[in-house]
């Protein structure tokens, strides 16, 4: 690109969308808060915990008061909104600690299993899904697509167990979960990389159907076009015809469609976490939800939806930088 | 075309995943509805002389911790998953199909806000929807099938609302209006028969995606009580004898997810091809 990039049009892409992504949060934590209130979740036992049973009366509507609890909904949840936006997301009551913390704390872990697995995911879908798009309905493609279907099927946490028993318990070649092992108490880089390897896989081979199948449908696709009949019409050979004509313009839908798989990703990391023992914010999100720790369940609810949004936003960006023909005024 | 570029299986092919397709969806429904009070047979039976018995003629998916049959307890467990999965995808579909409809129909502000509202749900991934849904109002199985429901209308009104509003322009609903007919009638009689295989197709696809967050929702002890298995509470409960290198009690609950979906996504395939040929059939999970 000798004119550079549209620098103009993207900035005003991405202030467009930031200023439809206020209205989405406000009424995203709005309606966390209405859940909440309709439940019969009650804050104040929720904060008194195993004290509450015990307590006085008196003290629980003290406590009730000090919370603030009988204020209308939309006193408590301006409160909320106010406090968040300067950072404040209250106290996590299964943590013990400030949400900001445990964010802050678990945040990279998760980045790192992500950023893995979304490149085990998209090296792989792309090199079978090529291999695929040579020959469509040849006994490659049928193989590797039915497998792809199954895996759509299968459920991650499934995956991830029945990985643990062969990979961790039957050949006993990678440990079985969390950061560390249990006897050691600082955390190296060996230690976390060896740990890394399964919980990474399961997530990308649970994410991997998709690129499979996109890679696959736009390399055959793109066989199919004129460019690449040109190109054999030249005599290049089939290997530069595959990966240098068919490949770049078959693999530019997926590439730019990555940020828009970030749901599945948390849906995925939420339960691949879980299973592993891994220290980041997903498996923080189902102890939240366990032990119904609102105020980091809230956060984690709405910096997701955040996620989801940003997502799009790349999304979109790279198919308009990708393809010239779309405009940036979505 | 892009059609030639992907050689659609022959004809003889086709039949033959869509015939194996009905076959599974048959048996499966047989066996959930036929098994249990025909056999009379006690999936809680404990036996602890037989526990984490492996796979044998005796017990063909072998036994669990407490020595219960896992074929039986597999069984009572699809059961327990497709019930919560129909009533939640019934549910999420009565619900899109008349948003949907109503905001296609009705157009100008009432279509905004509607969209509004979809477009900041469906920014929020379902499972992390379903699981705040459920952790507020305690596990059980009405919450279940209301996170499930409320987190899966909005594809169904997406598609409704497009199908409505490609409707609206066409000659015969100008004939309908030019003719005097009611709003009501316009939807009733012409709007909604034209939308309903879409809905219904939509429904069929709904089932195996609210028998997964059903499942996910279980095996994070976030879903049906213990005493309600469903397939995610048999995978949830078989942890600790996977840890001791038992592997049945986890890969049949899983293949008793996976088959059906499969054979559910291949009959909604071939359906979505008669009623709208060009689009390839693929699982939309």
């Amino acid at each position: 690109m000798s004119r550079g990039l549209p620098w103009g049009p993207m900035a005003r892409m991405a202030g467009r969308r930031a200023l439809f992504a206020v209205p989405v949060l406000g009424v995203v934590t709005f309606g966390v808060f209405a859940v909440a209130a309709a439940s019969p979740f009650d804050p104040v036992k929720a904060y008194a915990g195993t004290a509450g049973l015990t307590a006085s009366q008196e003290n629980l509507d003290q406590l009730r008061a000090n919370l603030g609890v009988d204020r209308p909904l939309v006193a408590r949840w301006w409160d909320w909104l106010t406090s968040a936006l300067q950072g404040d997301f209250g106290d996590s009551s299964v943590m013990r600690q400030p949400v900001a913390d445990v964010i802050a704390e678990r945040m990279g872990w998760s980045v790192l299993l992500a950023a893995t697995a979304f490149l085990i995911a998209i090296l792989l879908g792309t090199g079978l899904g090529v291999l695929a798009a040579r020959r469509p309905g040849g006994w490659l493609d049928r193989c590797v697509s039915s497998v792809a279907y199954t895996l759509e099927a299968a459920p991650a946490f499934w995956l991830g167990l029945l990985a643990i028993w062969f990979f961790a318990l039957k050949l006993d070649v990678l440990p079985a979960g969390g950061l560390t092992d249990a006897a050691s108490d600082v955390v190296t880089f060996g230690q976390v990389a060896s740990h890394l390897v399964l919980p990474a896989a399961v997530l990308g081979v649970s994410q991997l159907p998709w690129f499979y199948l996109y890679v696959r449908q736009g390399v055959a696709d793109a066989l199919a076009e004129d460019p690449v009949r040109g190109a054999r019409a030249r005599g290049l050979s089939e290997r530069t015809v595959l990966l240098g004509h068919a490949l770049r313009s078959g693999m530019l839908p997926m590439l730019t469609l990555i940020g828009s798989r970030v749901p599945e990703l948390i849906t995925g990391a939420l339960l691949v976490e879980t299973v592993f023992s891994w220290p980041g914010i997903a498996a923080a999100t189902v102890e939240a939800a366990t032990s119904v720790d609102f105020c980091l369940l809230a956060a984690l609810t709405v910096l997701a939806t955040a996620a989801v949004l940003l997502g799009n936003l790349l999304s979109d960006l790279l198919y308009g930088l990708a393809d010239p023909r779309v405009a940036f005024d979505g | 075309m892009a059609d030639t570029a992907i050689a659609l299986p022959g004809r003889t092919a086709r039949r033959v995943r869509v015939t194996t397709s009905a076959v599974i969806v048959v048996a499966v429904g047989l066996a959930v509805l036929v098994v249990p009070p025909l056999t009379q047979l006690d999936q809680q039976a404990v036996d602890l002389a037989n526990k984490l018995v492996p796979p044998s003629l005796a017990h063909p998916f072998g036994t669990d911790d407490v020595g219960r049959d896992l074929l039986l307890r597999c069984v009572y467990g699809l059961r327990v998953s497709l019930l919560v999965g129909l009533v939640a995808a019934l549910t999420a579909t009565v619900v899109g199909t008349a948003i949907g409809a109503l905001a296609g129909a009705l157009g100008g502000w009432a279509d905004r806000i509607v969209m509004r509202v979809v477009d900041a749900l469906s920014s929020i991934p379902h499972l992390l929807l379903g699981i705040f849904i459920v952790a507020m109002f305690r596990p059980g199985v009405w919450p279940v099938i209301i996170s499930v429901a409320l987190t899966h209308w909005i594809s169904t009104a997406r598609i409704v609302r497009a199908e409505v509003l490609s409707l609206r322009s066409r000659p015969f609903i100008d004939a309908a209006v030019s003719g005097g007919a009611s709003r009501t009638r316009i939807v009733v009689r012409h709007l909604l028969p034209g939308v309903l295989p879409q809905a219904g197709l939509a429904a069929v696809l709904m089932v195996p995606h609210a028998m997964w967050h059903e499942s996910a929702l279980s095996f994070l002890g976030l879903g049906l009580p213990a005493h309600q298995a469903s397939l995610g509470n048999l995978v949830q409960s078989a942890r600790g004898s996977l840890l001791a290198g038992d592997w049945w009690p986890t890969l049949f609950p899983g293949l008793f997810l996976i088959i059906p979906t499969l054979a559910l996504a291949g009959l909604a395939g071939a359906w979505r091809d008669r009623i709208n040929p060009r689009r390839k059939s693929e699982l939309m999970l």
